[in-house]
């Protein structure tokens, strides 16, 4: 196993594995099969894959005529045109008569890198999260990303996934059980709680180490499954901590730092600072590079938990 | 087509209007003008063409119909009921706030409707994706969608146009009621989506006209279409408000209700008075 893996890389994958499980399992892209990684789904099955053009609206309503006749559709494309161009084909066609379609959305945030703002989508959480019924899965890692896929098609409504561009380490192991709405503490802490999605885990966990070296004592929490949000682990280790920082690649309105305020709010409130793309459009960059260009390094993260502990 | 039998359509497309006007002003809301111009197409379908069973609704085997302009719920529903799927009774619980008669087509909790739609353009897509499954299965079912005129303006609509002869959806049938109005006035003054037969032939589609207020016509069509091993469209040219004299081509009626008076005008015009 390499040592580092894209979660769209582990999508493809998933996809090719259980496809060999469920007959029923139909793959749709939008022309970026290569990009999304899809295309090994399509290698593997070429009969249940099909590429429907440039034309993400017309692939979300193909995706809902499949399922409502017994399929179970993975729909992709890069996260601002499956979650921003289609949404309201999202919100009327899958949505609201729950239907049981996937939509598999990668290259979601700033980490897209070079292509810039136009491709870097930011807001697709935000966007998701109002649609009722729908179930929101930013794994953070390869070990997760396959698990999600696994619930994903067990799950009977519809779910998105948002996969990242970039390779990001393992956090997990064979063991790791993976459940739908189930936060995970990634590390123990006293003083504050990191709480992370995507590959801000991975980030948060560098920042757990900077402020260990200070003598803070930080946890973190992997928040994968944003909505329904474990509100449970959420208020326990805000509980435990007394103060919260949210990291996350996606627009601090409306993603994982909302979800997580209003959580705390309403059951144990706590001072909460988001990390996370400040209400801007993301520029074109590598994207190591664009992760502190956007204040969502480790240091950045350090630097608000020191904060957030100073409001307690 | 018999003669017999096309009486006896008539009669159920009267009633199936009767169930229209009913439906909306109880209401005090609704689109009447769109329903009344496909009440002859829903009557043909659910009476002679389509394979279902209102006892068996979820049958995986049934003929599907989405009504991808979803603002005509009232032809819908009346042709649903008059069928079998629930009481007629119920078409006057429209559109109120506890009824499973939504505004718009709810297939969560309306027996026999088989796509919530109404935002434009997104039935067509789906339909694709149904058709797509029955060839997947090897299923001899058929998907049928519904289409506003004013509805082909949504790019949508042409994406899915694509999609359907791109995967050779020959067991795939779109009709476009053409009435010729939408709500801001003709079509043709407001954005006009003319030719339609050129644009669909274009598109790899087989091509038929029907006159949409003559079974004969419509069995012509269909038999026509369902042949060909092309996905098939059905110009069917209608009257918006036909069969309610001061409704035909007035598009005040696309989405108004009549009052105590025109109701009863409109019921004598039907034949209920």
């Amino acid at each position: 196993m390499a040592d580092k893996i894209a979660t769209r890389e582990a999508y493809g994958k998933a996809l090719a594995e259980f496809g060999a499980v469920y007959d029923n399992l139909v793959v749709l892209d939008a022309d970026l099969a290569a990009a999304t990684k899809t295309g090994i789904f399509k290698k593997a099955f070429p009969d249940r894959f099909f590429d429907c053009g440039i034309a993400e609206n017309n692939m979300i309503g193909v995706a809902v005529g499949l399922s409502l006749t017994g399929k179970i559709p993975f729909a992709s494309s890069f996260a601002m045109f499956a979650a921003g161009r289609s949404f309201e084909q999202v919100r009327n066609s899958v949505g609201y008569p729950h239907c049981n379609v996937k939509i598999g959305a990668t290259h979601a945030g700033i980490t897209v890198g070079e292509d810039g703002a136009t491709h870097q989508c930011c807001e697709d959480i935000a966007l998701m999260r109002t649609i009722p019924g729908m179930v929101i899965i930013n794994p953070a890692d390869g070990v997760e990303a396959r698990l999600a896929v696994k619930a994903a098609i067990e799950y009977r409504g519809p779910v998105y996934l948002r996969f990242g561009r970039m390779a990001v380490p393992y956090f997990y192991g064979d063991d790791y059980k993976f459940e739908i709405g189930k936060a995970s503490v990634l590390a123990d802490g006293s003083d504050v709680a990191l709480m992370a999605t995507g590959i801000e885990v991975e980030q948060a966990l560098g920042a757990r180490e900077l402020l260990a070296a200070e003598g803070v004592s930080a946890a973190v929490v992997n928040v994968s499954t944003i909505k329904p949000i474990d509100r449970e682990t959420v208020a326990a280790m805000a509980k435990k901590c007394g103060a919260v920082v949210t990291c996350e690649e996606h627009t601090v309105i409306g993603g994982l730092g909302a979800a997580v305020c209003e959580t705390l709010a309403e059951t144990y409130p706590v001072p909460v600072l988001r990390v996370g793309v400040d209400d801007v459009f993301g520029r074109s960059g590598p994207a190591k590079e664009l992760i502190s260009y956007f204040g969502l390094d480790a240091a950045s993260i350090a630097a608000k938990a020191k904060a957030a502990i100073a409001l307690k | 087509m018999d003669e017999t039998r096309k009486r006896e359509l008539e009669e159920q497309a009267r009633k199936i209007r009767v169930g229209i006007i009913d439906a909306v002003y109880s209401a005090s809301s609704g689109h009447p003008g769109g329903s009344l111009s496909i009440a002859d197409l829903l009557t043909y379908l659910y009476f002679e063409k389509l394979r279902v069973d209102p006892k068996n609704p979820d049958d995986p085997d049934r003929d599907r119909l989405v009504l991808s302009k979803g603002h005509c719920a009232p032809g819908l529903y009346s042709a649903l009921a008059h069928r079998g799927y629930f009481p007629v009774e119920d078409l006057k619980t429209f559109r109120k706030t506890t009824s499973y008669l939504q505004g718009h087509p709810d297939m969560k909790h309306t027996p026999g409707v088989d796509m919530s739609s109404g935002s434009l353009g997104q039935g067509t897509s789906v339909s694709c994706g149904m058709a797509l499954s029955a060839k997947l299965d090897g299923k001899k079912y058929r998907v049928y969608a519904i289409l506003g005129d004013g509805e082909t303006e949504e790019g949508q609509v042409w994406e899915a146009a694509m999609f359907a002869s791109h995967y050779h959806l020959s067991n795939l049938t779109w009709i476009v009621d053409l009435n010729g109005l939408q709500i801001d006035g003709p079509i043709a003054e407001v954005m006009n989506p003319a030719p339609h037969e050129d644009k669909f032939r274009a598109f790899g589609w087989h091509v038929v006209h029907a006159d949409a207020h003559d079974f004969d016509s419509l069995e012509k069509a269909f038999a026509e279409v369902v042949a060909d091993d092309r996905p098939g469209v059905i110009i069917q040219h209608s009257v918006k408000g036909k069969g309610v004299s001061f409704m035909e081509n007035n598009v005040a009626w696309h989405g108004a209700a009549p009052n105590a008076e025109q109701y009863e005008v409109a019921m004598r015009d039907l034949g209920e008075r």
